[in-house]
């Protein structure tokens, strides 16, 4: 019986060692991330060096291995329409997934849809559990510092909305008692306390609050992402986005593990060569279509990679 | 009716996905909670350990449980592994080691209660009775303990239930994520369908809970 418990007891630190490893090595990895990109390569480059001693020379596959193996790992969102969601019948649709399903067919593989949320894009990039992360991703540097993004396929900016009796078309024309509605922690709000200190901004917490209170008239005006605003003005009656696109104009794009340079050239070609066709246009028209409305299809695709 | 957006879930397979999702949670909860129930025994057993050093080592490990959030094991396990060790463990197998591990120790500390509170004067007229230390446990204390367990460990398996809901961080589409799918789907069709949806997933945790919990006091009678 001693003997026994002796050998429970081995297997229990055993199990505690390896935990402690896993959280140590984790600990450090995720202090890299914060730290400046040069330190990311160094502990990229050891991981890759560690992982050649074990057969694996990268964690990520390469287009030809994505080609034998004859399925490539997508990650999109499944609960963001019109970006990307699943309808009724199960299936992955959306502006992201349109474009996922042309990869694909152009790849000549089978595609495996990952469900992602906004937190942990990277980690799947960087880990090598996909291969491609299609999810509404904007591109910022400190993001370009973890992975490699390809050309950009969609424009994304803040707009302000107003109702349409008194539409605000200029931050400028904001008067001194008037505030303007934004969620906190969003890009919106960094964004006017930055470059409009003085315009008074109310805040809320969540979407449905900040809704409700510019339909009661808490603000003169609710600035957000454009795409929000233009859907919100869409679907409500006597609104008007004002500003259309304000702030830095930022990009959406795909997004491969760092260093994958065979799928990151292969992805840059064919958003160039579709872009011909004009095929986010096309992708525009099926999926966007709907929320956004006829006026804003130039404002935010973005063909062949060139921002205009 | 239309207005809470229930009839939402009647379209195309909508339902059916709500049901399987909800399998997917109730599987992996149901697994994890098999493996807690038999290392928990052993953890249990050991916790009364009268070694201090087995008793640390087993605090230690009761605590890193209890400090840690179940969201934080999940990306260790998940990502962590992978970075690290380079090991691919799927989504899945991964949600079912956290629970166990976080099932382990807390059904560990709930064996330890169950088995401390069992008078010592059945230990003393156990082995009275000429029984070695192997037959005291499994003919007169673990019988015992078994029983003084269930209510105790209702309680952490329904708690289970109700955290796979954070396995939709490492990519599995369990019960919750589906309730968001639908209801972003139709978004703009019907603007107020969480409202239906969630109290449908309500329902649906409810039902399953309430028939552990039932099949518990159950046993709990057939028992005494």
């Amino acid at each position: 019986m001693k003997k026994n418990l002796l050998n429970k007891l081995g297997t229990i630190i055993t199990s505690a060692a390896l935990l402690g490893a896993s959280l140590t090595g984790c600990g450090s990895a995720g202090a890299e991330n914060t730290a400046a990109s040069e330190d990311v390569t160094i502990a990229d480059a050891e991981v890759a060096k560690a992982e050649s001693a074990e057969e694996t020379a990268t964690v990520y596959r390469t287009l030809d291995e994505i080609k034998e193996s004859g399925t490539i790992n997508i990650g999109v969102f499944s609960d963001k329409s019109p970006f990307g969601y699943v309808d009724e019948n199960g299936e992955y649709a959306g502006y992201d997934v349109y474009f996922a399903e042309k990869i694909g067919e152009d790849l000549g593989v089978k595609i495996n849809y990952v469900s992602t949320e906004a937190a942990n894009r990277i980690e799947y990039l960087q880990t090598g559990k996909v291969d491609i992360i299609l999810a509404n991703f904007t591109v910022t540097e400190e993001r370009a510092q973890e992975v490699d993004f390809a050309l950009p396929y969609m424009n994304v900016a803040l707009g302000v909305v107003s109702p349409e009796d008194k539409v605000i078309e200029s931050l400028d024309n904001v008067g001194a008692d008037d505030k303007i509605i934004v969620i906190s922690g969003t890009t919106a709000e960094t964004y006017l306390e930055k470059n409009y200190p003085n315009i008074k901004l109310q805040k809320y917490d969540a979407y449905a609050e900040a809704k409700t209170a510019f339909e009661n008239g808490n603000g003169v005006a609710w600035a957000n992402d454009n795409t929000e605003v233009i859907a919100f003005a869409l679907e409500n009656e006597g609104y008007k986005v004002g500003i259309p696109s304000l702030g830095s104009a930022d990009t959406i794009a795909p997004a491969v593990t760092k260093g994958n340079e065979t799928l990151l050239t292969w992805l840059n070609e064919e958003i160039e060569t579709i872009g011909k066709d004009n095929f986010f246009h096309k992708d525009y028209e099926e999926t966007l279509l709907e929320t956004y409305g006829k006026d804003y299809e130039d404002t935010l695709v973005v063909e062949s990679g060139k921002v205009q | 009716m239309h207005n809470l957006g229930i009839d939402v879930l009647f379209k195309g397979t909508n339902m059916i996905r709500l049901l399987k999702g909800l399998w997917v949670s109730v599987e992996i909860s149901l697994i994890a909670v098999l493996i807690s129930i038999v290392l928990g025994l052993v953890m249990g057993i050991l916790m009364t350990s009268k070694s201090k050093v087995i008793r640390f080592i087993l605090r230690v490990y009761l605590e890193v449980v209890r400090i840690m959030p179940q969201m934080v094991l999940l990306f260790i396990v998940y990502f962590g592994t992978t970075r690290v060790f380079g090991l691919n463990i799927s989504a899945e197998a991964s949600a079912i080691i956290v629970f166990v591990f976080w099932g382990t120790a807390e059904m560990g500390d709930l064996v330890r209660g169950s088995i401390k509170s069992i008078p010592k004067i059945q230990y003393d007229s156990a082995y009275a009775l000429g029984m070695d230390k192997i037959q005291v446990y499994t003919a007169i204390i673990l019988p015992q303990t078994i029983r003084r367990l269930i209510p105790l460990s209702i309680n952490l398996v329904t708690r289970m239930i109700k955290t796979t809901s954070l396995v939709m961080m490492i990519g599995i589409v369990e019960v919750l994520k589906v309730a968001q799918q639908i209801i972003e789907a139709n978004r703009k069709a019907s603007p107020n369908a969480a409202f239906g949806v969630f109290a449908v997933v309500f329902l649906l945790y409810f039902v399953v809970c309430r028939t552990i919990s039932g099949f518990a006091v159950k046993l709990e009678k057939r028992w005494t």
